[in-house]
């Protein structure tokens, strides 16, 4: 297991720099000058085009620059926001609690109602529940997730006035962040109604951000259980005369569940790709949004930083998945 | 400190809680957050409304509702007969705010006024880099550093600028969020400690209103400063909701989530309207759309097929089509809100028949052309592609064929200033301090030509009057020459001025006293809220 573990970890270094080569380059690819559009309609004079460039360290060849980044890196520097000339850890860690929160709330939702909706689709197969449930997952699935949310807001919080339109808490309460996440600061703060007041802002953004997990993971299930569905030993223990409960819980499911389980991992990249849409809907103060101004606004620091940053999450929950997964199969161990 | 700030936090906790009747909040569901708290460091209106509006105040100011400068801490100032010297003469016993993070020991003066330039013009001042990357982009913009000779205090209660020339727009600079003035002593006592870059995360000033807390890309909190030297404003807490979507700003405000909301979809507006729980005020923004011909290249150097081609131009359909209702036709480089605006100009008629015989007659047959379209979305042109295709439109009806081009945003604005660009552009202008000198020398001055000149212009008539106006420090006179300055601009149609956005501000009927900022801002000065 430790050996498994260990080249599990090694292979992290060259993917790391990889993404970083990646990451540099791709938004200085993109066409655009982030001096330029600074200054916007207004212009600037050459001179003070050049004086920027050399301030901003633009002007050495692209080699020098990238190592000096590399270098910066390893002393724990992600560099300076161009456009609001904060530290981009300092906004990271202000802006990451958000994101992880949101997306834990939706994995977990995706999880809890996907698995068992995808079993209960595979049991029946071909019933009238079977279709329901994945003409719902396709229809979850190719949702526009913009248009998705703001449907939300209309009918639950326009119309009828459930829900909280955005934010992740009412104005009402304030106090000084202590972990980031809202449910348990709010719990520490000790205000009446706080918590309530984060959970209910949590309602929608959380259903908006789970719909496609959730789809993926309710098909992905359904279809991983009807294969082990077929398979001899369930036969088998059918014919012995098992209980069906116990049939499809306990043989078929955990068999059932490793393809599931590395779609639920998948499934962290698609969250964050979605946490861009859902933070902007819901006015959530995460990471994905910070992402798209600043690709848009050509904050080289910012957008570097930060896709290497949520990168390395994702390595990171990758590496979990594929530990997890040894666990629930022992034959990948070796 | 954390105690501190917990206790803080409670108290202002239990004074919201406490209901309406002793604490009023008004809440704003502004677009987008702050860059900083620093005005002078950044050049975005958001960053401006978060920062210099409620927290700061500078040494004149502009009238709330209008371009018109008047005192702010300076409470009288003096121009010299050669207009080198401003003598401004502060206003005494005007307190800073005192926050969990800072007590003041001593009331406005001198010291803050250099504090505040000096940073800004000197390299070596020790606040010069406090951030990284700082880099002053207004002042720098305004032209500042070649502007001013020397700051002096001249003693505690005045302070001297001396001007390398005679500048009459200099005083509307002084009104400009750069201006906006920070406290020294709170600066050295951020030095001592350190934590230099707090100026720009917790800021201080004199404002209408003190920071007391800010929350990344979600909230903004601000308490009426209670000893402000104007009087405490009617509302106690002012909290801006940052949310960025304009359908879900909506939905807030008609959630009652919050009292104001700037820049709605053009599409809701009447809906907005037509609800009779909402006030929407309106007002023409401080900007120009124009199309600007390359007057250096045949056949656009001649008069006869610029004015041909601006008549050809629909602009009824364009404001209908772009805009969607929320523009105004433009007929003068400089937008209706502005003093000095000529009223009695008459715009070039819609009229494709005597477009075409103009044409005819300028001996112009089978024209084509390029115009270039911008690829960002501006208040002035919400969708520069579709004008575009308009224009291409309008203009084959008269016969001329258009290419329409466009680069990356950054490629654009810099292609275009070349002399030998080819083909008419489309831009815009959003003014910076309000005055007219802003406009018409920055856009179409001789000194602009293969810069923000986009129609590489330079009519000595109109430069002469407008290089005149510079130098003259009495309004009355130089809104005359400036009057006179847009008849020459009319004349000689180096642009198709097309329009001037609507900017529509929605808010509850209870909100009393807003006023809408020519300048595009939004102030909470003065508002409060009906019981």
């Amino acid at each position: 297991m430790f050996r498994f573990l260990f080249s599990r970890l090694a292979l992290l270094i060259p993917t790391f720099i990889g993404v970083s080569i990646v990451a540099f380059s791709f938004i200085r690819l993109l066409p655009g000058d982030p001096i330029m559009l600074l200054a916007g309609e207004r212009g600037m004079t050459e001179e003070r085009y050049q004086q920027l460039q050399s301030t901003m360290g633009f002007d050495r060849p692209l080699v020098v620059q990238y190592f000096n980044y590399l270098l910066d890196l390893l002393q724990g520097d992600f560099g300076t926001s161009i456009v609001t000339k904060r530290p981009v850890l300092q906004e990271f860690f202000t802006l990451f609690p958000a994101t992880l929160e949101l997306s834990f709330c939706a994995i977990v939702l995706a999880v809890v109602i996907g698995v068992p909706v995808g079993m209960l689709a595979a049991v029946r197969r071909g019933s009238w529940l079977d279709q329901t449930i994945m003409g719902s997952a396709l229809v979850g699935y190719s949702m526009p997730i913009f248009w998705w949310g703001l449907l939300l807001i209309i009918l639950f919080s326009g119309v009828l006035g459930w829900t909280p339109v955005s934010g992740r808490i009412s104005l009402l309460y304030y106090f000084p962040p202590v972990t980031g996440f809202m449910l348990i600061d709010s719990l520490l703060s000790g205000q009446d109604g706080a918590f309530k007041s984060a959970a209910s802002h949590l309602i929608l953004p959380t259903v908006v951000l789970a719909t496609i997990p959730l789809a993926v993971i309710a098909r992905q299930t359904r279809s991983a259980m009807l294969e082990v569905l077929g398979e001899d030993y369930v036969r088998t223990a059918r014919a012995k005369g098992l209980p069906p409960r116990r049939v499809i819980g306990l043989h078929a499911l955990r068999n059932a569940l490793i393809p599931v389980i590395t779609t639920i991992g998948l499934q962290v990249g698609v969250l964050l790709a979605g946490a861009i849409l859902t933070e902007t809907i819901f006015s959530w103060p995460g990471i994905g949004k910070w992402m798209v101004d600043s690709v848009f606004k050509r904050d080289y620091a910012v957008v570097q930083g930060g896709l290497l940053l949520i990168a390395g999450i994702i390595m990171i929950v990758n590496l979990i998945v594929d530990v997890l997964y040894g666990l629930v199969n022992p034959r990948i161990r070796h | 400190m954390n105690t501190k700030l917990t206790f803080a936090a409670a108290l202002l906790a239990a004074t919201m809680l406490s209901g309406a009747a002793s604490a009023k909040t008004l809440v704003y569901c502004s677009e987008g957050s702050p860059e900083g708290f620093d005005p002078a460091l950044y050049t975005a209106g958001t960053t401006f409304d978060a920062s210099s509006k409620p927290v700061y105040n500078r040494l004149v100011q502009f009238e709330p509702g209008t371009t018109n400068v008047v005192p702010g801490l300076a409470e009288s100032w003096e121009v010299s007969d050669d207009g080198l010297e401003y003598t401004f003469h502060l206003r005494e016993d005007v307190n800073f705010h005192t926050t969990d993070f800072y007590t003041p020991t001593r009331t406005f003066n001198a010291d803050d006024v250099l504090f505040s330039f000096e940073r800004q013009l000197s390299e070596d001042h020790p606040y010069n880099a406090y951030v990284e990357g700082a880099s002053w982009e207004y002042f720098n913009a305004m032209s500042m550093p070649d502007l001013l000779k020397s700051i002096e205090k001249v003693d505690d209660m005045t302070v001297k600028f001396v001007l390398t020339r005679p500048e009459a727009p200099f005083i509307a600079n002084m009104a400009m969020d750069f201006a906006s003035i920070l406290s020294k002593e709170y600066a050295d006592q951020l030095s001592e400690s350190g934590s230099e870059s707090d100026l720009n995360q917790k800021p201080v000033g004199t404002g209408p209103f003190q920071f007391v807390a800010y929350q990344p890309d979600a909230v903004i909190r601000y308490q009426a400063h209670p000893d402000y030297w104007d009087g405490k404003e009617p509302i106690d807490d002012l909290v801006f909701a940052i949310t960025t979507d304009a359908s879900v700003r909506q939905q807030k405000l008609l959630a009652g989530e919050c009292h104001v909301m700037p820049y709605p979809n053009p599409a809701d507006i009447e809906s907005l309207k037509s609800n009779d729980q909402l006030t929407v005020m309106q007002q023409e923004g401080l900007n120009v759309g124009y199309l600007a011909y390359n007057t250096q290249q045949e056949p656009f150097d001649k008069v006869e097929v610029r004015k041909a081609l601006n008549m050809a131009i629909n602009k009824e359909a364009i404001l209908d089509a772009v805009f969607q209702g929320a523009g105004q036709i433009a007929k003068n480089p400089i937008p209706p809100t502005m003093w000095s605006y000529n009223e009695e100009i008459e715009d070039d008629p819609y009229d494709p028949e005597a477009a075409k015989q103009m044409l005819e007659e300028a001996g112009v047959t089978d024209l084509s052309m390029k115009v270039w379209a911008m690829p960002v979305q501006r208040p002035y042109n919400p969708n520069a592609r579709r004008m575009a295709e308009l224009i291409q439109e309008d203009f084959s009806q008269i016969g001329v064929d258009v290419e329409i081009v466009s680069y990356e945003w950054g490629e654009y604005l810099e292609r275009s200033k070349a002399v030998d660009r080819d083909g008419a552009v489309l831009l815009g202008w959003t003014g910076d301090n309000g005055d007219p000198d802003n406009f018409l020398a920055v856009l179409l001055g001789c000194d602009a030509v293969g810069g923000a000149n986009r129609a590489q212009w330079c009519n000595e008539e109109f430069n002469n009057l407008v290089q005149e106006a510079k130098t003259l420090s009495s309004q009355e006179e130089r809104a005359d020459l400036y009057e006179q300055a847009q008849v020459v601009f009319k004349r000689e149609a180096p642009w198709a001025t097309i329009a001037h956005s609507v900017v529509f501000m929605p808010m509850l009927k209870e909100v009393t006293g807003y006023k809408m900022d020519p300048l595009g801002g939004h102030s909470f000065e003065g508002v409060d809220i009906a019981e």
